[in-house]
């Protein structure tokens, strides 16, 4: 009996790891290795219609499309970087998950350094203006704290 | 120093209104057109009518078109049929379709239900030449000049504020010379 259910519950972890949706399509590899790059590919390019999926998840139609047209070009014995050039040269940098560097994604791959930068900089000014400002008051001259005096005795006679 | 500070906070409050405002014009889910100013990729299929004619990127030249990628499961290119209709027959525009990954005696019958605003139609059954132009969603409106080369893509319905804001300065860009110039 208990058998019973932990295979059942293994089928149905099994059905559940299936979900992917390329996982649905019987595609055939000569080897494992290609498998595993079709695998790497299809998880880094973007589905064009479906915007934040890689074509691997989408049920998109178009995302079907270009599995079938990754597998027909592993196929063709391309190599990765030549299919994500095929692809970009149709679909632009747009699919790849990670762009290239250039001047339409500089501000993607540079804001990070420069908040990072500015960041630091502000901490370390911030930092040092404490200090100035804490050392001032301490540092009274003698002729300031002899004012000083001068002023707060006069106060305390406004006062009485 | 201590002043330019005081204005800092209203400085980047200006450049983030400024960056939003311009995202407000933009639309993420349209792609950039990654064969932009580059010649219609080579291509040899049949017409839908008669599918002993081969069209190759030869028949795309000569004058300024639209190439319209449509298909029979699309909605929105029902929505945009009539429009298509006006487009051919009322100003003039040489308008090519596309027919995209659907069955000849489906569009057939659409044609004749609805309409034929196309010179002709290239028979694109398994997409191929629709993955070559980057085609990512029926109806997409291709603009294509003279000598072949594409200039531009509308993703969506083309409509009247479509065709007089968008695609009409483009084509006369492109030399056309309608009834609409």
């Amino acid at each position: 009996m208990n058998l019973n259910i932990s295979r059942l519950l293994l089928a149905g972890m099994i059905v559940l790891a299936c979900q992917s949706a390329h996982a649905l399509e019987p595609y055939e590899f000569p080897d494992e290795q290609t498998r595993l790059r079709f695998q790497e590919l299809t998880y880094e390019l973007r589905c064009p219609k479906c915007q934040n999926q890689n074509i691997a998840d989408s049920n998109a139609p178009i995302a079907k499309d270009l599995r079938q047209e990754v597998h027909r070009l592993l196929e063709e014995g391309k190599r990765d970087d030549e299919i994500v050039y095929y692809l970009v040269e149709r679909y632009g940098d747009f699919i790849r998950y990670r762009p290239p560097f250039s001047l339409n994604t500089a501000l993607l791959w540079l804001t990070p350094i420069v908040l990072v930068v500015v960041g630091v900089g502000v901490a370390l000014w911030l930092g040092r203006r404490r200090k100035v400002t804490s050392n001032g008051a301490d540092d009274l001259s003698p002729e300031e704290e002899e004012r000083l005096a001068r002023i707060l005795r006069a106060q305390d006679r406004t006062f009485e | 120093m201590k002043r330019f500070l005081l204005f800092l906070p209203l400085i980047v409050a200006a450049g983030i209104f400024f960056l939003f405002s311009q995202m407000l014009e933009h639309d993420p889910n349209e792609l950039q057109l990654a064969r932009k100013d580059k010649p219609v990729p080579a291509f040899a299929l049949p017409a839908l009518r008669d599918a002993s004619r081969i069209l190759t990127e030869q028949n795309l030249r000569g004058e300024p078109m639209l190439v319209n990628v449509w298909a029979t499961w699309c909605p929105s290119c029902h929505v945009e049929h009539p429009y298509l209709n006006k487009l051919a027959k009322q100003y003039g525009v040489k308008v090519v379709g596309l027919n995209y990954k659907d069955e000849r005696e489906e569009a057939l019958k659409w044609l004749a239900r609805l309409g034929d605003p196309y010179v002709f139609n290239i028979f694109d059954e398994d997409g191929r030449l629709g993955l070559d132009l980057g085609v990512y969603g029926a109806p997409e409106t291709y603009l294509v000049d003279a000598g072949g080369i594409i200039r531009y893509r509308h993703v969506g319905v083309v409509d009247d504020k479509v065709w007089h804001e968008i695609l009409l300065p483009r084509m006369q860009e492109a030399g056309w010379q309608g009834a609409e110039s």
